[in-house]
């Protein structure tokens, strides 16, 4: 009776661990909040495009992380992407003239958002908006831009005298 | 009929008899396994035997697959940069492959070899048979509640085995080397779909099927002799390992 036991509760335990782990593995895909730990304020900012910039990516100062990227969402009226940052509370003395640009970490790396300093005497609040921003950069605009700006140099060629070789 | 080719064909002929003869078994199983979970107390036993027993060599080796992970995945991204995909890589790599095949091999090796010894030894001192006196069908006593508590097992040992290696994973690649890790847990969310957690324990599932019933095949079906129960502890091993790989190819073919 009491060996029963034993093995009835070992058992439970196990099968209790095993459905833990399904639930840690089903759950882990979904969002989870990226709370800093202690003080943080938010900031706003407004980008035409965001590129792979995903939630609970970092912000960043002169590559010091001071904060994550909270939220991600699209503003009907504005037609722009509103990314909120929460920033901890401890850099409390950003410009808020400050440009916060989406940047990508090394060549196939996560994209984060860069702020370099401004020069205004006034700083950030909570519930600020950043206002210069630069959006990510999307490669198939760049090549296709580089390509355009190929093929309109290739007509003034033709017109123009021929280049020299 | 002697020489080469008759031992070939006489080996062929011996394959082909155990083939049958498993397929025949695993039908047989399979017909009984409902009525044996209206006896719950049984499958609960072997629960514990095959899943509970095993956990702490499950999760020692998820930890360490997951440490190596963590350190050789760094170590090849740190060429591109682009250190952040490293829980991206593990995830995926541990829940479509990595944790259902070493969890097989190990369930093969520490569930699958105590279920067949058991099972010969019990067919070697003849307690199989005297069941079969007492009118007590050793089929329905015996060898489908511990099928189906491998059964139950795999799953939950692949899903207990993937989270313990992410951890360890977790362990090198954001404590020890340094990834940030709200990209490593970002990056990883992103890129693992629930389809690829499914994949994962489908197989577990079916490796779980398979192993439990060549270990209590073989087991059942040993000689009934010293060595025919060691011969059969071997051949679990052996034929689960073989088995696992060649129904994993087939599986990853089938949902990629």
């Amino acid at each position: 009776m009491r060996q029963s036991r034993t093995i009835d509760i070992s058992t439970g335990l196990f099968v209790l661990l095993g459905f833990a782990a399904i639930l840690f593995l089903v759950t882990q895909i979904t969002n989870r909040e990226f709370s800093l730990r202690g003080e943080s304020y938010r900031v706003q900012a407004q980008f035409e495009n965001v590129g792979g910039l995903k939630p609970g990516a970092p912000v960043s100062m002169a590559g010091v992380t001071i904060g994550r990227v909270e939220s991600i969402g699209y503003d009907m009226n504005l037609f722009k992407a509103i990314v909120t940052l929460r920033i901890d509370a401890s850099y409390d003395q950003i410009p808020n003239d400050s440009d916060a640009s989406i940047l990508t970490a090394g060549l196939l790396g996560g994209q984060y958002i860069g702020i370099s300093p401004g020069g205004s005497d006034q700083s950030f609040h909570d519930g600020d908006r950043v206002e210069f921003v630069q959006d990510a950069i999307v490669l198939e605009n760049l090549i296709s831009k580089y390509l355009f700006s190929q093929a309109g140099s290739r007509e003034q060629g033709a017109a123009a005298p021929a280049p020299k070789e | 009929m002697t020489g080469v080719p008759g031992e070939l064909a006489a080996s062929l002929a011996r394959f082909l008899e155990r083939l049958g003869g498993m397929t025949r078994f695993a039908g047989r199983v399979l017909w009984l396994s409902p009525a044996a979970l209206l006896r719950p107390r049984l499958v609960v036993e072997q629960v514990y035997n095959t899943g509970a027993l095993s956990l702490v060599i499950i999760m020692t080796c998820g930890l360490f697959v997951g440490m190596v992970l963590g350190l050789q995945g760094h170590d090849l991204l740190q060429r591109f940069g682009s250190e952040e995909s490293l829980g991206t890589g593990a995830a995926l790599s541990l829940l479509k492959e990595l944790g259902p095949v070493v969890t097989a091999l190990l369930f093969a090796g520490r569930a699958g070899t105590a279920l067949a010894s058991e099972l010969g030894l019990m067919r070697a001192t003849d307690q199989l048979s005297a069941m079969e006196v007492m009118a007590v069908d050793p089929m329905r006593r015996v060898v489908v509640p511990r099928f189906l508590g491998g059964l139950i097992s795999m799953p939950l040992l692949t899903a207990v085995f993937i989270a313990v290696a992410l951890f360890g994973v977790q362990l090198i690649g954001v404590q020890f080397l340094g990834v940030d890790q709200g990209q490593f847990w970002s990056q990883m969310r992103g890129a693992v779909e629930l389809d690829d957690v499914r994949e994962g324990l489908v197989k577990g599932l079916v490796f779980g099927v398979a192993c439990s019933l060549i270990a209590v095949f073989e087991g059942y079906n040993a000689q009934p002799t010293a060595e025919g129960v060691g011969r059969a502890t071997t051949r679990t091993v052996v034929i689960s390992a073989v088995v696992t790989l060649v129904l994993d190819y087939i599986l990853t073919a089938l949902m990629l």
